[in-house]
């Protein structure tokens, strides 16, 4: 209390350009702010943050309008031809397809933001419980095949760059460079065929299908991850070469530090930022990725659910499952930005 | 993503070397250079499709083409026959990758459903292209304000993976043949509209459309006429690699089910037939599986090569294996340990003869040809010369930071009373760690941009004090009070970005002086820096020079730095020094022709500057390509036959320096008057 009196008697400070008391009183929070402002983390959080909400707010807005876009009438879409005028009209009720569209758009807002997305129009089940059992196995999928596609990437790169640095070893250039190439154009569900086909159907060294014990999870898991593993790995070693060659890593050296701190905390990290940036592009493109690989190895998850959800014109669920995979893709991108905030703190001073 | 096109920006600023360009090419990041676009480009596409990628590449689509235009002319019979005593069979001489469910032949089915899955793909390739392109022209035609809300709303789509885009519209559109072509081609649209975007954003900002905007002609029409023209050809490549990524698209969409339905079939769907099949026969979804990665790399490949050809993406990828020639190890006795005895105690370097070679496309390379001197504890030596004379590499070698497939060769280099050619690695660390110092030309890259200043300090105290983390931070605070940073406990906290051009080169004398030197080596410590902070770096070379005894050996191409910091000046040319002398004598009585004509280009306060500055005729000799006499030689205005056929030795010169040249201290021509004794 005391503080504030002082405050508010303190005469007014310089005053601004001939200013009255009340102006010069408001500079206060205002030069607070500006300050707070000034400050790089604070700038960048509130900026990502910021564009985070309002690509979330894209998302919904467009999941919304998915339904009202389908030609026809979804509900007769869904119930097919047979169904009769007065169940195709309680089920629209039902759905609150009658309301005037505003007052859905702010239910469906309400919906997304209590976890209540309808219900499937086939199960009947709510939307939420048939996501919530699902995600775990598609999450899982997709989380495990970024692990080890960045696991197999960064040693891979780095070692082949520093193997090659300057020129050396062509061969083993000219083979990693030809490999990735072919490897990473090959698409994840063949990848999934491949593997079914040689490891499962031929060897019988693995299932063929399902999820259950962790031998489930390797052919999956490599059929994702084979591909982005050999273009991040590429990545990785053109970064770590053109770090090599720069004037910070001769320092390092001129510094006479063991080679592998030369490599691992000098060179790394300043490769890993434009790595990690196609990484995360890799993520969320594993992300969707997983529809495809799912249906390759019968995996009980998302992509199916989706896949299905299309094909019976299920739409409350398709809708649900669509939300599930952007907000998994906006996350991704976030955590990226926020990644790469925290390892090249340059990247933060543009933040705009 | 913001902090994604920093990056790359900064990457591709920082001109990154040779192999930048391996990127692959990923969807929706141009990477365009609209000048060069505009040149002419019809042959260098022709010679691009000549080269063995490209052949390959277009020899690769025509066939994908011709199949799409003949086979189901031709093969739509046994693609249709059903079978049924011959059903799921495996390979055979009939059926060269087996039959299906129904006793069709697979390898047939394949080749016929080749046509639906081009077309497929091409319709879908088209939908994306001309969605995209009203997208990325609504900057134009809608004007800045609803322009910048589009490609905003452009920036939040590129962000989800295609195949959830496609997903998206899927469900819109249904599970259909016409539903995929649509959703994926509006799914592809958002990357292709980014990238008209930039195109176009590129062509509006040049001279002629500027020139059509003020002549008073409407925006559509700027676009038609105008715009459209310029990224039509990049555009079309574009589409090419964009119809690869498509096909394989559209096939994985079939693949779930979503897309072509049976009676009708493309890759996809038979790969989804095939896959029910897998305990079978896998050849069943292998055999489409494998035509949709052909047809795929066909086309992404020839969009690749012409993209190429085009300047559009730089060269590069495949490298080749021509390998470079390297030297020859010369087959003179190694550079032991050889006991010095007439080395006097101060003496804190000593180089003779010493050697770097490049291994170079017709032989090795040898930029540093025999270099000798040595260097006194507290003694400043300078180093002058042109650039491309090899005082930085010089340097380098003496560091022992000369990395393969550069070799370094000395009959002696001693370094602090040691051998350095005979200590192990590890002690060889440890000396030139503690004892050497090196402050290099550019501090605006030579910190590490992502470690704070005070760390990259500390750990060499880390490193070869054994010092724990706080005491050698400690220490790194301490040093860069002493070379005059203030605040240095909050700039020890701070990164190099946030440090100005002149701390940063005072931040890196002070990472040289956390150990103990004896020996400080600046290759251009100035160059990078404003004249007034020139002064302020120079002055704390001196200090700790003085302070503590240490050697200082100053690179500079600028004779007047050298004269005001050294006792001492080397001049080198053409990878030799040629002449080294008191920097007293350097002015007015310099022996070797080479000094006096770089001395005479230097203006100084009493410098007629009403008449041009002396410059030194011809051009400095290129590695490799030094003459068998003086290398001086085809410059020198004092040249004669000796000169031209033998090299001189470097030689006392009579006073206390040392000269390498046939006719030291003759008059040079037209300039007796400046050389006259004041």
């Amino acid at each position: 209390m005391n503080a504030l009196a002082a405050e508010a008697t303190r005469p007014p400070a310089p005053p601004a350009g001939g200013s009255d008391w009340p102006v010069a009183a408001g500079l206060g929070p205002v030069r607070w702010l500006g300050a707070l402002w000034r400050r790089r983390w604070v700038r960048f959080a509130v900026l990502r943050g910021g564009r985070l909400l309002v690509s979330l707010w894209v998302l919904v807005t467009a999941a919304f309008l998915m339904i009202h876009l389908v030609p026809g009438d979804p509900v007769r879409a869904a119930l097919g031809l047979t169904a009769s005028a007065e169940v195709v009209e309680a089920r629209r009720e039902a759905l609150g397809l009658n309301l005037p569209l505003g007052q859905q758009y702010l239910n469906f807002l309400h919906g997304v933001l209590t976890g209540d997305l309808g219900a499937s129009i086939g199960s009947r089940l709510p939307v939420g419980q048939i996501i919530a059992q699902r995600l775990p196995a598609t999450a899982s999928l997709a989380g495990l095949a970024f692990l080890v596609a960045v696991a197999v990437a960064f040693p891979l790169g780095v070692a082949v760059a520093v193997a090659t640095r300057g020129g050396r070893r062509r061969r083993t250039e000219l083979s990693f460079a030809t490999s990735s190439v072919v490897l990473g154009s090959i698409p994840d569900f063949l990848f999934g065929v491949a593997l079914v086909s040689v490891f499962a159907v031929g060897l019988h060294l693995l299932p063929v299908a399902g999820r259950g014990s962790a031998a489930t999870y390797v052919l999956p898991v490599l059929s994702l991850s084979l591909g982005p593993a050999a273009i991040l790995a590429r990545i990785v070693r053109v970064e770590m070469l053109s770090v090599l060659e720069t004037d910070y890593v001769r320092t390092a050296r001129a510094k006479r530090l063991p080679r592998r701190r030369v490599y691992l905390r000098h060179a790394l990290p300043n490769a890993v930022t434009a790595s990690l940036t196609v990484g995360g592009l890799m993520l969320s493109s594993m992300v969707a990725g997983t529809v495809l690989v799912e249906s390759v190895f019968a995996w009980p998850g998302l992509g199916s659910t989706i896949v299905s959800a299309i094909l019976t014109k299920d739409y409350p669920l398709a809708q649900g499952v669509v939300l599930v995979y952007g907000v998994g893709v906006l996350l991704v991108n976030t955590v990226v930005d926020v990644a790469l905030a925290l390892l090249d703190p340059r990247s933060t001073v543009g933040a705009s | 993503m913001d902090a994604t096109s920093t990056s790359l920006d900064r990457r591709r600023r920082a001109g990154a070397p040779a192999e930048a360009e391996d990127s692959p090419p990923a969807a929706g990041r141009p990477d365009l250079d609209l000048d060069v676009v505009a040149a002419p480009s019809g042959h260098r596409l022709w010679a691009a499709l000549r080269t063995p990628l490209g052949a390959t590449a277009a020899g690769l689509l025509g066939l994908v083409l011709l199949t799409a235009l003949l086979a189901p002319l031709l093969w739509t019979g046994p693609a249709e026959a059903i079978d049924t005593s011959n059903i799921l069979a495996g390979p055979s001489a009939q059926h060269w990758i087996g039959t299906d469910a129904l006793g069709r032949d697979l390898f047939s089915r394949v080749l016929v459903a080749t046509r639906l899955s081009v077309l497929l793909a091409l319709a879908a390739t088209g939908i994306a292209v001309g969605v995209g392109l009203i997208l990325g022209s609504a900057p134009v035609l809608l004007g800045p304000t609803a322009g910048q809300a589009v490609a905003w709303l452009i920036g939040v789509a590129v962000a989800f993976p295609g195949l959830l885009l496609a997903l998206f519209f899927a469900v819109i559109f249904g599970a259909s043949q016409t539903g995929a072509v649509c959703a994926i081609g509006l799914a592809g649209a958002p990357s292709f509209a980014r990238l008209c975007h930039t195109m176009i954003a590129g062509v509006m900002g040049r001279d002629f459309v500027a020139a059509a905007r003020v002549g008073g002609i409407g925006r559509g029409r700027v676009l038609i006429r105008h715009v459209l023209p310029n990224i039509a050809e990049p555009l079309v490549v574009q589409a090419t690699m964009g119809a690869g990524s498509v096909l394989l698209s559209f096939a994985g969409l079939s693949f779930l089910g979503l897309g072509v339905k049976a009676p009708a079939y493309d890759w996809g769907r038979l790969m989804n037939e095939g896959l029910s099949g897998i305990f079978i026969h896998p050849l069943a979804a292998l055999g489409p599986g494998l035509a949709v990665v052909l047809a795929g790399l066909a086309f992404n490949l020839t969009g690749e090569t012409a993209a190429r050809s085009l300047g559009l993406a730089a060269q590069g990828g495949f490298v080749s294996l021509a390998r470079p020639q390297r030297p020859a190890r010369s087959a003179g006795p190694a550079p032991a340990a050889v006991p010095s005895t007439d080395e006097p105690a101060r003496t804190v370097l000593t180089v003779e003869g010493l050697e770097v070679a490049f291994p170079g496309p017709a032989g090795p390379l040898r930029p540093v040809r025999g270099v000798s001197f040595s260097l006194a504890a507290g003694q400043a030596l300078g180093l002058v010369g042109e650039s491309g004379s090899g005082k930085s590499l010089t340097a380098l070698a003496v560091a022992q930071l000369i990395e393969p497939p550069g070799q370094v060769e000395a009959k002696r280099l001693r370094f602090a009373g040691t051998d350095l050619g005979a200590l192990g690695p590890r002690a060889q660390r440890h000396l030139l760690g503690t004892s050497l110092a090196m402050v290099f030309q550019d501090p605006m890259t030579s910190l590490n941009p992502t470690m704070r200043v005070g760390s990259q300090l500390a750990e060499v105290s880390r490193q070869h004090y054994g010092l724990r983390r706080r005491a050698a931070w400690r220490r790194a605070v301490e040093r860069l009070a002493a070379v005059r940073i203030d605040q240095s406990e909050r700039r020890a906290r701070q990164y190099p970005h946030e440090f100005s051009g002149g701390m940063r080169q005072r931040a890196m004398i002070g990472m040289g002086v956390m150990g103990t030197p004896r020996l400080i080596i600046a290759d251009e410590p100035t160059t990078a820096l404003d004249v007034t902070v020139q002064q302020q770096v120079l002055d704390l070379l001196r200090s700790i020079r003085r302070q503590d005894q240490v050697a200082l050996w100053l690179i500079s191409h600028d004779v007047s730095v050298v004269a005001e910091v050294c006792d001492r000046v080397m001049v080198m040319y053409a990878g030799r020094i040629v002449e080294e002398l008191p920097i007293e004598r350097l002015r007015h009585d310099a022996r070797h022709p080479y000094t006096r004509l770089l001395v005479a280009a230097v203006p100084d306060m009493t410098t007629d500057l009403t008449a041009p500055l002396p410059t030194i005729p011809g051009r400095p000799v290129e590695v490799g390509q030094t003459p068998p006499g003086c290398a001086f030689a085809p410059r020198c205005p004092l040249a004669g036959a000796l000169c031209r056929s033998s090299d001189p030795e470097l030689e006392p010169d009579g006073a206390d320096g040392r000269v390498a040249c046939w006719r030291a201290g003759a008059a040079l021509p037209g300039s007796e008057p400046a050389e006259a004794m004041p």
